[in-house]
């Protein structure tokens, strides 16, 4: 089977909806290795937030830097795993939904624009909301345009 | 011992983001990824409780690192939010995308706001 286009979803078959919520064979190696994957990820996000903290009204530079990272990583694996050649089983389900996945995280940058509103630092918030939004997307698009030209593969949309 | 407690935590939180956005998507048959979306706004909803609880002394710091670092942090996801998003973005799809972004954006800082909300109505 030759390279892909990539999913919409990476995690998951969107294409018979009834096999959605089934879980392939060899499920227990599956969500072992997205348990070590994210496992893995959130040391990482987590030691990056002791080392580099934040006050209360400051912009959280780690967090940032975590997720638009770890967007850039996900557009780069994407593209590696789906255009440029087919990996093995484990691959995308340790290094995407377990690594990346754990690595970078939707919930504190969410709690973090709160705190930062009610702490007094609206623009800082704000700033922070929209400033992650427009960096990690174009650092998906970045990885992913950067991988496929280093390839040297077209983006594929044949099958689309 | 916190760094224990996050691995945890993240050792839960991955597994479950994949069996919840597994579940979420086998219920419609879109492109949509409702699936990570759900799991974006439960996991910012959740922190919320936890984060605000802990302002006000009812939630520990230990239960922060598991249950928030580690389990809300591995549930939760940008890279595949931010993947999802552009991927409907080149397939033409655009309209998608951008409500793919905006939903999920104002949904988990609201499910957010509500959490802290929650803890302070519960604990304060």
């Amino acid at each position: 089977m030759g390279p892909q286009r990539p999913p919409v979803d990476p995690d998951v078959e969107l294409d018979q909806p009834s096999r959605r919520a089934a879980l392939p064979d060899g499920a227990a190696s599956l969500l072992t290795v997205i348990a070590v994957g994210g496992m893995t990820g959130a040391l990482v996000r987590h030691g990056l937030a002791i080392a580099f903290p934040h006050p209360p009204r400051g912009f959280p530079w780690a967090t940032f830097a975590v997720n638009v990272s770890g967007c850039l990583l996900i557009g780069v694996l994407m593209v590696l795993i789906t255009e440029v050649r087919d990996a093995p089983r484990l691959v995308r389900p340790f290094l995407g939904v377990g690594v990346l996945g754990g690595y970078t995280t939707f919930s504190t940058y969410a709690v973090e624009v709160q705190q930062a509103v009610t702490a007094g630092a609206a623009r800082t918030g704000l700033l922070y909301l929209a400033g992650t939004l427009v960096a990690a997307l174009t650092a998906v698009w970045l990885g992913t345009a950067l991988t496929r030209l280093a390839a040297g593969v077209q983006r594929n949309r044949s099958a689309g | 011992m916190t760094v224990l407690l996050v691995a945890l935590g993240a050792a839960l939180g991955a597994p479950l983001r994949y069996l919840v956005d597994r579940a979420v998507q086998a219920r419609h048959d879109t492109v949509f990824p409702w699936g990570t979306c759900t799991v974006n706004v439960l996991g910012s909803l959740v922190l919320g409780v936890l984060i605000g609880g802990a302002a006000v002394g009812a939630v520990s710091g230990s239960l922060v690192a598991f249950l928030g670092v580690g389990l809300c942090g591995a549930l939760t996801t940008y890279s595949t939010f931010g993947y999802e998003t552009i991927r409907l973005f080149e397939d033409g799809a655009r309209r998608a995308a951008l409500f793919n972004a905006g939903i999920s954006v104002t949904a988990a800082v609201g499910a957010a706001f509500l959490g802290v909300t929650l803890a302070e109505a519960l604990w304060a």
